[in-house]
């Protein structure tokens, strides 16, 4: 049987959750054994080319290609569990959600105390901010919540073991942390 | 047992309740948690959050303000009243702004201890993004009210613990706010840091400055036990 | 300047006694003369009363009467209550942002007028309706609107309509049906000659034994309230008269109050020799101030009379007299608890109970409150008897009722009528063919769907404050519900969290269905949060609030289903309007994909 595959995806986020993945240490190897990796920063692929079991979210939804990339996991994945507390409330940089963008960008770009010859940037390429950083769920249907800033290495391994493994995600007390 | 003690039963388990007793403060010392937030044992109840709310002979009442008599059935611990409870702590943080990976309160904060124990993973009702005042004129104490619940406990301590009325609110509905007794902010009222109020606040908005990530995560106030342990742990020692 | 001014806070302080708990007052009469509240007239004030700044904040930030910033000379209210938006409110609303040059929430730039929105000011029965500086416009047609603007503009002196030139409509009765009860004709003093003629026990006895119940809507019966408040041991005891009817849609208490004031007050004193009380107030809702004159003239010659006073009706030791408090723009105010608090010059939240007012009220006295119509029958039940007003109605609601009918019907107006009449009866009374649903209860009552028209008005089936209001066949249901619950949003005191952010969000979950954003979930979260708010909500407004949503629910579901999409999820999130901003920013335009979920 083939091993399900996994995918994950940063948005604005700080690549902790990421980071906390890998901190399973040689349970890696155990993980390795149970999926496969499709699209990750981890592996670097950068496309699907099939359909993925599991997609994990880390990250905060702040600008137009967030959104493009997270409508392309909920497509091509079967379940999407956001992961850490960027991807389910925002996080961090949710903190500008209560500044106007313009306040925000101008503070960053013309006003602030380090910037000379300042310029709010406007290249084609870069993408588009939204007026607000969203969490993943009121993006696209979230299937699964791992809370933590981020979720700890057991956090991660106890909900993906369970899931990949058909039991029930219900963490214990200790597990649920929102720091 | 005197002849004044009464029984209340809750969730089909009798407890002793004395007059004058609030069924909460019954509950409390019989070591039956019912969660609150805007409740604090050393103040008047405020009535605000409704976490606590019970059925009372099958009518939903706050068991911080009702008073309990002898023979009164009381639900509290079901399926039902812990999902209200659980739509109210959500309904709270998405009414303010709260960032815990942020908060110094985080790990101390009764309203995140809250939603760990009612087992709610995110909020997911729509955060309405409010943007609130930050009062950091006072030289040790600040006002943070992205992290307000308007529980008023800061309000009651100062009036009641601390002789002053440092605290009140303002505005209405969604709009209301906690205010100060200054026309310039926390600065311009009598706060002091030795005051009981500025250590009352069950979240990370009214903060002692210059206090704050003392305490190293995994020793914090509910890193490993739910809010509520310390008043169930009475029964367990029984 | 400033010491004139710092002088005219001090001699209104001084005007009402230096009495903290006739805040409200101060903060009326001041707000006439300054035009709004600024922080430094709330310092005056508390320093001379000897209070905290932050608590003269506290209550004065909490009317919509009153305002922290300044305003124009005159500020125009229109009301913008379902009803008032069904029959022009919202064209009214555009005639008057084009006439003054600005919108709704702001002041001309000339700064003489304000425009601002009002709930339901009692006058559903006469729309599209307005307040401008307390004087009441009625039936405003867009065309009256540059009349009426141009008369202020003009006007000095706080900007009064009548100096301006401008002919302010006079408030219809409307008064449709007369019934035995409340609106016949009435001989001053005969209820309270008999009942000094009795004790004060028979006299509640003889309510307990005609049945009589609130007419508020809540059923309490009256007799027990009495006894209640008057076996309480205390120095004090108060009556209360609740006439904040501020239920969207209902206006009887207006036409009590305009045509049978006497027996209200005649109510009120046989009330306080029933329960032992010296003093009794009339909380007048802050919309009805045009009745003031009025009001305070009948007392006058009451007082003349022998009816108030000392030794009422010959009566050795039987002292009692009414005050007027006029409120300030606040629906919670008609919770009885919240309306003491009111009365006491503190904001209107709410008090959890128990302590009932009966046992805690007014300055912590026992204190009854009871409905204006209450009252009225309270005195017509010891002019008449038990006997004759228990035969009228049904077993468990006695008497007759003030129903106030608005919206899609042929002749709105207030009507006295027995219980038990159907809601059938009454459309056909009224002259509303083909309704599609009836409100009834006000929007924290429920919404009655054609299957039910053969219910009852009564307290055992469809028990009612006295707002009917008619939905005819063409109207968008689901978005008169939605203004009610906006309607429950602005009025919410923000006391509970479960209704001071309950409704907020019920309003959102509601209007991401009505936009088509909504599956099948998406009704049963706005159910989980409806039954949410109703079950731990502190005091009836929020214990009702969802009950637009709630009874529509049950009573129309195919209107929500209609409504709904397949699958289980659509995001209230739009990419286009989200980068809308960064757009205006940075002038980028990109071509946005189809959108898909």
């Amino acid at each position: 049987m083939a091993k399900p595959l996994v995918a994950t995806a940063p948005f604005t986020g700080c690549f902790g959750c990421h980071m906390s993945l890998l901190d399973i240490d040689d349970r890696i190897l155990e993980l390795a054994d149970l999926v496969e990796f499709d699209k990750s920063p981890i592996n670097d692929i950068k496309t699907f080319s099939r359909p993925v079991d599991v997609g994990l979210l880390e990250g905060g939804i702040s600008n137009d290609e967030n959104v493009e990339w997270l409508r392309e996991f909920r497509k091509n994945c079967k379940v999407l569990v956001a992961v850490g507390q960027c991807a389910l409330t925002g996080g961090v940089p949710a903190m500008r959600n209560t500044v106007p963008l313009k306040e925000c960008l101008e503070e960053a770009y013309l006003n602030g105390p380090t910037v000379v010859d300042g310029c709010i940037p406007n290249d084609p390429d870069i993408p588009i901010l939204l007026d607000k950083v969203y969490p993943c769920h009121e993006v696209v249907k979230i299937d699964y919540f791992l809370p933590g800033c981020p979720p700890s290495a057991d956090t991660l391994w106890a909900a993906l073991t369970a899931l990949l493994t058909g039991k029930d995600v219900g963490l214990p007390y200790e597990l649920i942390k929102y720091d | 047992m005197s002849d004044e003690t009464m029984t209340i039963i809750i969730d089909g388990v009798e407890v002793a309740a004395q007059p004058g007793q609030t069924i909460l403060e019954a509950a409390d010392q019989a070591g039956v948690y019912i969660p609150r937030l805007c409740y604090h044992p050393d103040l008047p109840p405020g009535g605000h959050c409704r976490l606590c709310t019970v059925k009372v002979n099958g009518r939903p009442a706050s068991s911080c303000t009702f008073p309990a008599s002898d023979g009164l059935v009381i639900e509290n611990d079901t399926e039902e009243l812990n999902a209200f409870r659980r739509t109210i702590v959500e309904m709270l943080f998405v009414e303010g702004n709260h960032h815990c990976p942020s908060c110094e309160a985080s790990g101390d904060c009764e309203l995140q201890a809250m939603a760990y124990r009612l087992g709610l993973l995110t909020p997911t009702l729509p955060y309405l993004r409010q943007p609130r005042q930050l009062d950091a004129s006072h030289k040790d104490v600040y006002i943070d009210r992205d992290r307000c619940i308007l529980c008023g406990r800061c309000s009651r301590a100062s009036k009641v613990e601390d002789g002053k009325t440092v605290f009140g609110f303002e505005g209405r509905g969604i709009h209301k706010r906690i205010a100060v007794d200054g026309a310039k902010g926390l600065s311009d009222t009598d706060m002091s840091v030795a005051d009981e109020a500025a250590r009352i606040c069950p979240t990370g908005c009214l903060r002692v400055k210059r206090e704050g990530y003392r305490v190293p995560v995994g020793q914090r106030t509910y890193d490993h036990t739910p809010i509520g342990s310390d008043i169930e742990h009475k029964k367990a020692t029984r | 300047m400033a010491e004139d001014y710092a002088k005219l806070v001090n001699e209104t302080v001084e005007k009402f006694g230096k009495d903290r708990g006739r805040l409200m007052d101060i903060a009326r009469a001041l707000h006439a003369e300054l035009g709004h509240l600024s922080e430094d007239t709330i310092g005056l004030v508390a320093d001379a009363l000897g209070i905290h700044r932050v608590e003269v904040r506290d209550m004065a930030s909490f009317y919509a009467f009153f305002s922290r910033e300044p305003k124009g000379r005159a500020t125009i209210r229109l009301c913008n209550a379902v009803v008032e938006r069904m029959k022009g409110a919202d064209e009214v609303a555009k005639a008057f942002e084009e006439a003054v040059g600005c919108s709704f929430g702001e002041t001309s730039e000339d700064g003489k007028i304000s425009l601002e929105y009002t709930p339901c000011i009692g006058m559903s029965d006469q729309p599209p309706s307005a307040l401008v500086n307390g004087v009441v416009l009625t039936r405003i047609r867009p065309q009256d609107v540059p009349g009426i603007v141009a008369a202020l503009r003009k006007g000095e002196g706080g900007g009064r309509l009548h100096e301006g030139g401008y002919e302010s409509s006079e408030v219809e009765l409307n008064l449709r049906q007369t019934g035995p009860v409340v609106f016949a004709p009435m001989e001053r003093g005969a209820a309270i000659r008999k009942a000094v003629n009795m004790t004060a026990d028979d006299v509640i006895n003889e309510l307990n034994r005609a049945r009589v119940r609130g007419r508020g809507g809540a059923g309490f019966p009256t007799a027990m309230k009495w006894d209640f408040c008057r076996k309480a041991e205390a120095d004090a005891h108060y009556v209360v008269c609740n006439g904040d009817e501020g239920e969207p849609g209902t206006f009887k208490d207006r036409v009590i109050l305009t045509e049978q004031a006497d027996l209200l007050f005649e109510g009120m004193t046989v009330a306080g020799y029933a329960i032992g009380a010296q003093e009794g107030f009339l909380y007048l809702r802050g919309e009805y101030e045009y009745l003031i004159g009025h009001l305070q003239q009948t007392l006058a010659k009451r007082r003349r009379l022998g009816l108030l006073g000392e030794n009422i009706c010959g009566r050795e030791g039987f002292n009692f007299d009414i005050r007027i408090q006029l409120g300030a723009g606040a629906y919670v105010c008609g919770e009885e608890s919240a309306l003491i608090e009111s009365l006491e010059g503190k904001r209107g939240a709410p008090r959890d109970r128990p302590p009932f007012p009966v046992q805690k009220g007014y300055l912590s006295r026992p204190s009854s409150v009871n409905n204006v119509e209450t009252l009225c029958c309270a005195a017509r039940i010891i002019e008449h008897g038990a006997d004759w007003f228990a035969a009228m109605g049904t077993k468990d609601s006695t008497g007759t009722k003030l129903l106030s009918v608005s919206g899609d019907c042929e002749r709105p107006g207030v009507y006295e009528l027995e219980y038990g009449i159907t809601v059938e009866k009454l459309l056909e009374l009224v002259g509303a063919d083909g309704a599609q649903a009836v409100q009834i209860g006000g929007p924290s009552g429920q919404c009655l769907a054609p299957k039910d028209f053969g219910r009852a008005i009564s307290f055992e089936d469809v028990p009612t404050g006295g707002s009917v209001i008619v939905f005819g066949p063409e109207r968008n249901l689901l978005e008169c519900m939605r203004q009610f619950i906006e309607f429950f949003v602005d009025e919410s005191c923000g006391w509970c969290a479960p209704c001071r952010v309950g409704t907020t969000l019920l309003l959102k979950q509601l209007e991401k269905v009505l936009e088509g954003k909504g599956t099948r979930a998406d009704l049963d979260q706005l159910e989980r949060l409806g039954v949410t708010v109703k079950t731990m909500s502190r005091c009836g407004l929020g214990q009702t609030a969802a009950n637009p949503i709630l009874t529509t629910l049950r009573n129309f579901p195919d209107l929500y289903d209609n409504l709904i999409k397949p699958g289980d999820f659509i995001p209230s999130f739009d990419l286009k309007k989200a980068i809308a901003e960064s757009c205006a920013i940075t002038g980028r335009n990109p071509e946005l994909e189809e959108e898909h979920v």
